[in-house]
């Protein structure tokens, strides 16, 4: 045997190119993707689902499932999670509302002011979760109640209600928030309209303009952190020690890397997303509810899963979690769009989710040899 | 001996709780020698290289590193003092690839602008080399770590700490899960790192691979050093005697018609 000068292994079979490019964590994410477009191509092709409205309408809500799934992935990928994303993104709104319109202050102010406290919220739970030992499940399950306990109770302290409103106006003239509720490109759009190649208004007063008149910031900010991340993830010395965190926490300390300030860091980013979320809905919406963002960080866990992410942390793609972002997007305005009964929204998510999760286990096996 | 030591440990002490780990363990290691630590399980050798290695911190006695008192305050610092260790369960990923285990913690960068990327070229062909020269031959530097055999995966660990360790190599029963050829690999890997002027401990349950390379020997037991002799002070039989604690061991041998 020459095996100690051989460059080959002569123990392994030759794999087909084709092979080795679908063996990848996002498989399952990708076929449902195909999966997805196809049934809906098919079955609502002429329903308008496919036009740039409709495109427009689902991809803006494939893009605030995505912001929220990249912090869940990557707080995923280091061995936690966030169960307190849905009421932070509550919390966050309504911190912004109170501070811009019951304060008066500038909306400027309140948006940052927000981001500040809610990335500090997250170092909280990030710091309680490395400290305590305790499972993050439960730390961020008490925040879950803990934030929308707040979230409900200060409006209707100071406001005596619910949801505040005003937001628009506050936003008016401001520097900050078109970053998070202005739209880009809109002179492509016109453009487009004018050749002929997205409709245009026939009546009314925005008569002869183009029906998509931009690009809501809120898919540049999905698209943008999609790509950051994963850059991040699978590019950089930080990434390493997030799959590291993840896979195995002691083993990663051993070697030097400071897991619990990865883990703390990860909490603050999943904060983070969950804050831009926030801040580009109350900008849309010009108000702040209390009930905003239920059940966003179930949403955010499943496009993770459905995006080849381990429940139990060390392995999973950004892209895939994108791409499970997308998946909910289109099933949910897909299904709106084929005049289907929207209930049938949650049995088709189920099956995607487990037909994602199957072929998801069967691809991890062969690449990291669990048995 | 004339040479100062590397690392010079006074009386350690480490307790958890109510269990006393380690009660007062003296120890030092000096350039270009192989200090075996021996001792039955359960003896304190992985608790004590740990405090060594930044993972503990003793709770009693003190830490020369180079004359000067020595506080360790994560595994980092010790690292980046020189210090490099193969743990007992090996500290390794099974979902990362071998790559980025090798490297994990000490990662080659490339700059980008102001951007710092992983390097993967540098790191994919030093793994392999490293590797190479310790006898295995990788099927891919990036297939996980999880797809390799026990040994295969010591091995990883052994070629990462003998590539970091740039004063002292820790290695915790290093050979415990490897083939013939592989063990001989290793133990010529210490004698070959110690001509370097490395300072190594190493940690075995067996007598003759401890005897192979070893130029002197502790042995600890339950949590105190029994002593510590040089090489051809001392006899294979007397050493073996020491690690299992003497009598008990001669009866056992007897019933096992002296083949232990
Ligand atoms: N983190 C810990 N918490 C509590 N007790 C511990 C801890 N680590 C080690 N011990 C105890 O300290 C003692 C020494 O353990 P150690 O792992 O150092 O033994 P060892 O000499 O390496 O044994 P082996 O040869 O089996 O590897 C054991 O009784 C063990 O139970
Ligand atoms: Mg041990």
């Amino acid at each position: 045997m020459s095996k100690t000068d051989a460059t080959v292994d002569e123990r392994i079979k030759e794999t087909s190119k084709l092979r080795k490019a679908l063996i990848r964590p996002e498989l399952g994410a990708i076929v449902g993707t195909i999966a997805v477009f196809a049934f809906f191509i098919i079955f609502a092709g002429n329903s308008g689902m496919f036009n740039a409205q409709g495109v427009l309408n689902w991809s803006t809500v494939s893009a605030q499932f995505m912001i929220i799934a990249v912090g869940a992935c990557m707080l995923m990928i280091a061995g936690e999670f966030d169960l307190s994303v849905g009421s932070m993104i509550g919390f966050a709104g309504m911190s912004i509302a109170i501070i811009s319109v019951t304060l008066g202050w500038p909306i400027w102010v309140a948006i940052l002011l927000t981001f500040a406290l809610c990335i500090a919220i997250g170092a909280l739970n990030g710091i309680i979760v490395v400290r305590t030992g305790l499972p993050s499940f439960i730390v961020t399950l008490a925040f879950l109640f803990i934030l929308r306990g707040f979230t409900i109770f200060f409006p209707q302290l100071i406001e005596r209600r619910t949801i505040i409103g005003g937001i628009s106006e506050a936003a008016e003239g401001d520097w900050l928030a078109p970053l998070f509720g202005g739209k880009v490109g809109g002179g492509f759009f016109i453009w487009l309209g004018d050749l002929g190649v997205i409709e245009v208004f026939s009546r009314g007063t925005r008569a002869g303009q183009p029906v998509v008149d931009g690009i809501p910031m809120l898919i540049i900010w999905a698209l943008g952190l999609v790509a950051i991340a994963h850059i991040i993830l699978t590019r950089t010395q930080f990434g390493n020690w997030i799959f590291a965190a993840g896979g195995d926490a002691q083993a990663a300390r051993y070697v030097g890397v400071p897991v619990n300030r990865v883990k703390i860091q990860m909490f603050m980013f999943t904060a983070f997303c969950a804050c831009v979320f926030a801040t580009c809905q109350v900008i849309e919406f010009g108000s702040a509810g209390a009930d905003r963002g239920l059940l966003k960080e179930f949403e955010a866990i499943i496009a993770v899963v459905i995006g080849g992410a381990l429940l139990t942390g060390g392995y999973g793609s950004v892209i895939g979690a994108a791409l499970g972002a997308l998946i909910f997007g289109v099933v949910q305005q897909g299904l709106f769009f084929a005049g289907v009964e929207s209930s049938l929204f949650r049995v088709f998510l189920g099956v995607i989710l487990l037909f994602a999760v199957i072929l998801n286990t069967y691809i991890r096996r062969i690449i990291t040899g669990e048995r | 001996m004339t040479t100062e030591p590397i690392i010079e440990m006074r009386n350690i002490e480490k307790h958890f709780g109510p269990v006393i780990a380690l009660n007062g363990v003296s120890f030092d290691i000096r350039p270009g020698e192989c200090h075996c630590l021996l001792g039955d399980n359960g003896a304190g050798k992985s608790t004590f290289i740990k405090t060594m290695a930044g993972v503990h911190k003793p709770t009693g006695g003190e830490i020369l590193f180079g004359g000067q008192a020595m506080h360790f305050d994560s595994p980092r610092d010790a690292m980046e003092a020189g210090i490099a260790t193969v743990y007992q369960d090996l500290a390794m990923i099974p979902l990362m690839s071998v790559t980025r285990n090798f490297w994990m913690g000490r990662e080659p960068v490339r700059k980008v602008g102001p951007f710092k990327f992983l390097d993967f070229k540098t790191a994919n062909d030093v793994t392999m080399s490293e590797m190479r020269k310790m006898g295995i031959n990788l099927r891919s530097p990036q297939q996980a770590v999880g797809t390799l055999s026990g040994g295969e995966r010591q091995t990883v660990a052994i070629a990462r700490a003998v590539h970091f360790g740039a004063k002292v190599l820790i290695l915790d029963e290093p050979t415990s899960a490897l083939g013939v050829r592989q063990t001989a690999n290793v133990l010529s890997t210490i004698d070959r790192v110690r001509k370097t002027g490395i300072g190594i401990v190493f940690i075995t349950h067996n007598v003759r691979h401890a005897m192979a390379v070893g130029d002197r020997f502790t042995v600890l037991n339950r949590g105190k050093t029994l002593g510590t002799a040089a090489r051809g002070e001392i006899t294979p039989e007397a050493l073996q005697d020491l690690m299992a604690g003497g009598q008990e061991m001669a009866a056992l041998e007897g019933s096992l018609g002296g083949t232990v």
